[in-house]
C-alpha cells in the first residue's frame, strides 16, 4: 500500500493496517524530507507532549514492512512523481496529506496591505516549515493585533504573541522566530470571531491556558452571549464557560500586555493607516447576533449592519484550513469534493465517486483500492485523539475489505512492487529519495544543533540544508 | 460500524506481534540491513509471491511474518511483576468485551499496565495527560469516588474524549493504590463513527 503524507493521520493508519493485515507492506511517501507533518509543522512548540505521538510513528517507521519515502512530491512538476505512475505498482492507495491552504476572507485590503498573515503561514514560519521560511512577519508596527477566527490555531497564534520569548527558548520554535519575536511591540490582542462563546472551535486546554498566563491580562467576556444558568450545559461547554466567565488573574490596569475573545463581529474590510497608505491600520467589522437560539452550538450569525472599527497594525486570519486535489487525481478517476475541500468517502475512508449528496448519504459506488484519511476525508479539524480514531476507522476499512476480498487496485496482476517499480522513473525525473535512515541522520544534526543553543532541537528550516546533511 | 469492530475480533495488536516476533529464534537472528532491501525481498516477505504487498496467506510457521524490530519494546511501558502477596488487581474490558484481570503493582498506572500486557489502549502522549487517547470507564461508581479526583487538566483532556460518561478518567493519571483493588474499567467502543452531521457543520 502506498500513503501519501506523513503526518499522523498516515502514520496511524499504517500502523493499524500493518497489525491487521499480516504481511503487509507500507510505501510512505512525503513531499518534504521529514516525516510527521503537522505534528512538526502543526503543533506549537511550547507544547512538547503532544509531540510524543512521533515515538510511535518511529516504531511504526522502524518496521521491515515499512518504507519511507520522503523528500518526493506527488505531481507533474520538475523532481516530481504522477500519481499514475504509483498506480500500478500497488494495491491500495491511501491519501493523508492533510490540507494545505488556508481560507480566504475575501475582503478589501486583503491582498494590498502590509500586516496581514494567514495563521497557517505564521504557525509554519515559527515551526521552520520551508514554505514559509522566508515570511518574515513585522511585528513592530504597532501594539494592537487582531487574530480572525476562534479556533485553535487563533489561540495558538495569540498566546505565541503574548506569552513572552522566555518560555519559547527551549522549545524547537526556529531560532529566527525568537529574534523576531523579542522585537514584537504587540500589547493586545484581539482573537475575534463572527458567531458566540458557544459556537467557538477552541477547546478548552487551549483557553484555559491563555486565561492562565501569569503577565498576560484577560479582557471580560461579553456575559450576554452566555447562559445565566451553566449548569445545565452538557459538560464540556460548561466548563469552557465557567473558564470564560472566571477570567485571568493578571489585572488588566497593571498586566504589560493583554487579549480578548471578541464574538459576533463579521470582518467587513482591511483598512490602511492613516500614517503609512499600505499598511493595515485598522479593520471594519459588522455587528452580528445569533439565531435562532444564541446559545445553540448550530446558531447561524446573522448581519446586523452596525460597523465597528477595530485598531490594528497586524492581522491573522485563521478560518480555517483547506485541501486541495492532488494533481492526476482525475486521470486516475479519485473524485474531489473542492466545496467541502475533501475527498468524497463512506466517512469510514473509502473513497466513493462524488455522487450529489454523497456527503450527506456516504452512499456511492466505491472506487476501488483507494482510501482516504486525515484532513482530506473528514476536513481540517479535530486534535491528535479524533485523528487517531478516525485513521483507525480507515485502516478497518482496509482491511475488512481485504479480508472480505473486495478487488484493490491491480486485482489479478501481480506486478505489485511498490517502489522498486517505481525508482527507475523517480530517478530520470531527479527524484531524490530520503530514507527513513536519513532522516535518522537529519533528526540527529538537528538536536545536536539545538544543544548548542539549549534547545530541544534546531529545526532546518529549508530543504536544501536538510539534504546537505545527507551529503 | 458493527461489522467493522467485528473483523477486529481476534486480531492481534501490535505489541502482541511484537512479542510474538521475539519468540520466533530465526527471524531474530536476521540482520536489520536497509529497510527497503528486506521488505522488498520477495523471498522474506511471502514466497513465490513477489509482487503481493499485502498477501492473503494465513501465517504459518513456514512462512514467519517480519514484525517490528526487538527495539519497539523498550518503548513500551515497563512494569514490575508484583511480588507475591501484595498484588493488586484491576480488570481491564475491552472493546469486544473481554476481560482482562491482571495482577500489579502499587503505584502502576492503567496505561503503563495495558500496555505491558498488550491491551489495546493508545498512549499518544505517552501520559503526559495531553490527549485523551486512554480514555476509560469505571465500572463501579463507589470505585470511581476512591480514585483522587482529576485535575483541571485531566477534565480538559476527558472533555475532549470521545464517549464521555460520568465515571470516565484518563487511564494515565490512575495510579493503583490498595484502595483501588479490583478496579474494572472499560475501554470505550472503537471508532469514532464520522457520521455526515462531520461534513455539514462546515
Ligand atoms: S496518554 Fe495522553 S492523556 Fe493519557
Amino acid at each position: 500500500m502506498a500513503v501519501i503524507g506523513s503526518g499522523p493521520a498516515g502514520f496511524y493508519t499504517s500502523y493499524k493496517v500493518m497489525s491487521k493485515i499480516e504481511n503487509s507492506v507500507i510505501d510512505m511517501y512525503e513531499h518534504l524530507p521529514v516525516p510527521f507533518g503537522l505534528v512538526r509543522f502543526g503543533v506549537a512548540p511550547d507544547h512538547p507532549e503532544v509531540k510524543n505521538c512521533q515515538d510511535k510513528f518511529q516504531e511504526v517507521a522502524e518496521s521491515p514492512r515499512f518504507n519511507f519515502i520522503g523528500n518526493i512530491s506527488i505531481g507533474d512538476h520538475d523532481g516530481a512523481l504522477p500519481l499514475r505512475s504509483l498506480v500500478p505498482h500497488y494495491d491500495a492507495i491511501l491519501f493523508a496529506y492533510g490540507a494545505s491552504r488556508d481560507r480566504k476572507l475575501n475582503i478589501l485590503g486583503e491582498d494590498t496591505l502590509k500586516g496581514i498573515y494567514s495563521a497557517r503561514a505564521f504557525v509554519g514560519w515559527y515551526n521552520g516549515l520551508p514554505e514559509y521560511s522566508n515570511l518574515t512577519p513585522d511585528l513592530t508596527q504597532g501594539e494592537e493585533a487582531v487574530v480572525i477566527g476562534q479556533g485553535n490555531v487563533a489561540l495558538d497564534v495569540a498566546r505565541i504573541l503574548l506569552q513572552g520569548v522566555d518560555v519559547l527558548r527551549s522549545t524547537d520554535i526556529t531560532e529566527n522566530a525568537i529574534e523576531t519575536l523579542k522585537k514584537s511591540k504587540v500589547k493586545r490582542v484581539r482573537v475575534i470571531g463572527r458567531r458566540g462563546p458557544l459556537q467557538a472551535a477552541f477547546t478548552i486546554k487551549e483557553v484555559r491556558e491563555l486565561v492562565k498566563l501569569p503577565s498576560v491580562a484577560f479582557h471580560p467576556v461579553d456575559t450576554s452571549l452566555i447562559p445565566e444558568d451553566i449548569s445545565k450545559l452538557p459538560r464540556p461547554p460548561r466548563r469552557i464557560m465557567e473558564v470564560l466567565k472566571k477570567g485571568g488573574n493578571a489585572s488588566i490596569s497593571t498586566a504589560p500586555r493583554s487579549w480578548s475573545l471578541d464574538f459576533c463581529l463579521s470582518p467587513k474590510s482591511f483598512n490602511p493607516s492613516k500614517v503609512l497608505p499600505d499598511q493595515l491600520g485598522s479593520m471594519s467589522f459588522e455587528k452580528t447576533t445569533l439565531s435562532p437560539d444564541p446559545f445553540h452550538p448550530t446558531a447561524k450569525a446573522i448581519g446586523t449592519s452596525e460597523i465597528i472599527d477595530v485598531p490594528s497594525s497586524l492581522a491573522f486570519r485563521s478560518i480555517g484550513y483547506k485541501s486541495e486535489a492532488l494533481p492526476g487525481f482525475e486521470e486516475i478517476g479519485v473524485p474531489f469534493d473542492n466545496c467541502l475541500g475533501v475527498i468524497p468517502n463512506d466517512h469510514l475512508g473509502r473513497v466513493i465517486n462524488d455522487n450529489d449528496g454523497w456527503s450527506t448519504s456516504g452512499g456511492g459506488a466505491q472506487i476501488p483500492g483507494f482510501y482516504c484519511a486525515g484532513w482530506v476525508k473528514r476536513g481540517p479539524t479535530g486534535v491528535i485523539a479524533s485523528t487517531m480514531d478516525d485513521a483507525f476507522s480507515t485502516a478497518d476499512s482496509i482491511a475488512e475489505d481485504w479480508y472480505a476480498k473486495v478487488p484493490f487496485i491491480n486485482q489479478g496482476h501481480k506486478s505489485c512492487l511498490g517502489w522498486e517499480g517505481i525508482k527507475e522513473e523517480a530517478r530520470e525525473k531527479n527524484c531524490r529519495r530520503v530514507t527513513w535512515e536519513d532522516w535518522k541522520k537529519i533528526d540527529k544534526v538537528e538536536k545536536e544543533r539545538g544543544q548548542e543553543n539549549g534547545k530541544e532541537r534546531e529545526k532546518f528550516t529549508r530543504v536544501e540544508d536538510m539534504l546537505a546533511v545527507l551529503d | 460500524m458493527s461489522s467493522a469492530i467485528a473483523a477486529s475480533r481476534g486480531m492481534p495488536s501490535l505489541t502482541k506481534l511484537t512479542s510474538l516476533y521475539l519468540r520466533v529464534p530465526s527471524a531474530k537472528a536476521a540482520p536489520l540491513r536497509s529497510f527497503s532491501s528486506i521488505a522488498r525481498n520477495p523471498g522474506s516477505l511471502c514466497p513465490g509471491k513477489p509482487g503481493n504487498l499485502i498477501s492473503h496467506k494465513p501465517w504459518t510457521t513456514s512462512n514467519p511474518p517480519r514484525y517490528f524490530s526487538a527495539s519497539a519494546v523498550s518503548l513500551h511501558g515497563h512494569v514490575d511483576p508484583p511480588k507475591a502477596g501484595e498484588e493488586l488487581y484491576v480488570t481491564f474490558i475491552d472493546k469486544e468485551g473481554d476481560e482482562h484481570k491482571i495482577a500489579v503493582n502499587k503505584g502502576d498506572n492503567l496505561l503503563t499496565i495495558a500496555q505491558a500486557h498488550d491491551i489495546e489502549m493508545e498512549g499518544a502522549c505517552e501520559g503526559s495527560c495531553a490527549c485523551s487517547t486512554c480514555h476509560v470507564v469505571v465500572e463501579d461508581e463507589e470505585m470511581f469516588d476512591k480514585i483522587p479526583e482529576a485535575t483541571d487538566d485531566e477534565n480538559d483532556m476527558l472533555d475532549l474524549a470521545f464517549g464521555l460518561t460520568e465515571t470516565s478518567r484518563l487511564g494515565c493519571q490512575i495510579v493503583m493504590t490498595p484502595e483501588l483493588d479490583g478496579l474494572r474499567v472499560k475501554l470505550p467502543s472503537a471508532t469514532r463513527n464520522m457520521q455526515a452531521s462531520n461534513f455539514g457543520k462546515k
